[in-house]
């Protein structure tokens, strides 16, 4: 491998970063979930960089776990993000204060 | 500079533009294929790095059936597109933690290259192969995949719960 693993642990941290700004700066559940998918990807990035550095297979095994619990939580959060447009007719979480002190 | 090391830099470039499109276009579809983008230069990343398999489950399981997902519901909602303007506040803060981020990462890539050990030139044939994977899946890694199957299970059948539509 000619480029070196701290390359891909730099793209993964600018990544991860622009996953958490989304998360912040936006006010749309979809696309704060996706910030969230964004996020998931930028540690699959590390792990995957890691087990190529280390010439262990281990870090693709836990990628394929990662994968598995973002594809349950995209599907949870989808369905809830569903059920509360219905109840509310919005998306914006501003709005979901109820349990806001 | 060798090819490889300019690939990669073309590779996360566009990785880097595509994750900032994603955030920052404001109709919903738009941020949904640009998200689907970013995960295809991710594959390419991955298959870069000797990971096949890992590749493509994540064109297959990301690009395909997740972002379906997500498409399916924006089309579903059709949430109104006038999404209330960020506050000042926000956009400042973000600026500020990107500037220090930026700053660190100079930083670190300013300091003696360390790295040097990590990397062997070369992994045995058949790495990141399907066998290679399933051997150490189902070898080392058992008990974590029954788990992940009845987690599966479960948000299965709580997508269905919380989406279903309540009788009267």
């Amino acid at each position: 491998m000619m480029v070196p693993v701290h390359y891909y642990l730099v793209l993964s941290a600018l990544i991860f970063v622009i996953g958490v700004a989304g998360v912040i700066i936006r006010r749309n559940l979809i696309i704060i979930l996706m910030s969230i998918e964004l996020m998931l990807n930028a540690v699959n990035l590390t792990f995957i960089a890691f087990a190529r550095a280390q010439g262990s297979m281990d870090g693709q095994v836990i990628v394929f776990f990662v994968m598995t619990i973002a594809a349950a939580e995209a599907v949870i959060g989808l369905a809830i993000i569903i059920a509360l447009y219905r109840h509310r007719q919005t998306l914006d979480p501003e709005e979901m204060h109820l349990l806001k002190w | 500079m060798n090819v490889e090391v300019l690939g990669f830099f073309f590779l996360a470039a566009l990785m880097v533009s595509f994750s900032l499109l994603v955030i920052l276009v404001r109709n919903p579809v738009h941020s949904a294929l640009a998200l689907v983008a970013a995960l295809f230069v991710m594959a390419i990343l991955f298959l870069n790095l000797d990971a096949p398999m890992v590749a493509a489950l994540q064109i297959l399981v990301y690009a395909g059936a997740v972002m379906v997902l997500f498409l399916f519901v924006i089309m579903l909602l059709n949430p109104a597109s006038v999404e209330p303007s960020l506050p000042v506040w926000r956009g400042v803060v973000c600026a500020a933690c990107a500037l220090l981020m930026l700053a660190l990462i100079a930083l670190l890539m300013s300091g003696p290259d360390q790295a040097e050990a990590l990397h062997p030139s070369s992994v045995g044939a058949g790495f990141g192969s399907p066998e290679a994977l399933g051997e150490t899946l189902f070898n080392d890694f058992v008990l974590p995949f029954e788990i992940a199957s009845v987690l599966l299970l479960v948000a299965i059948i709580g997508a269905v719960a919380l989406a279903r539509r309540v009788s009267e």
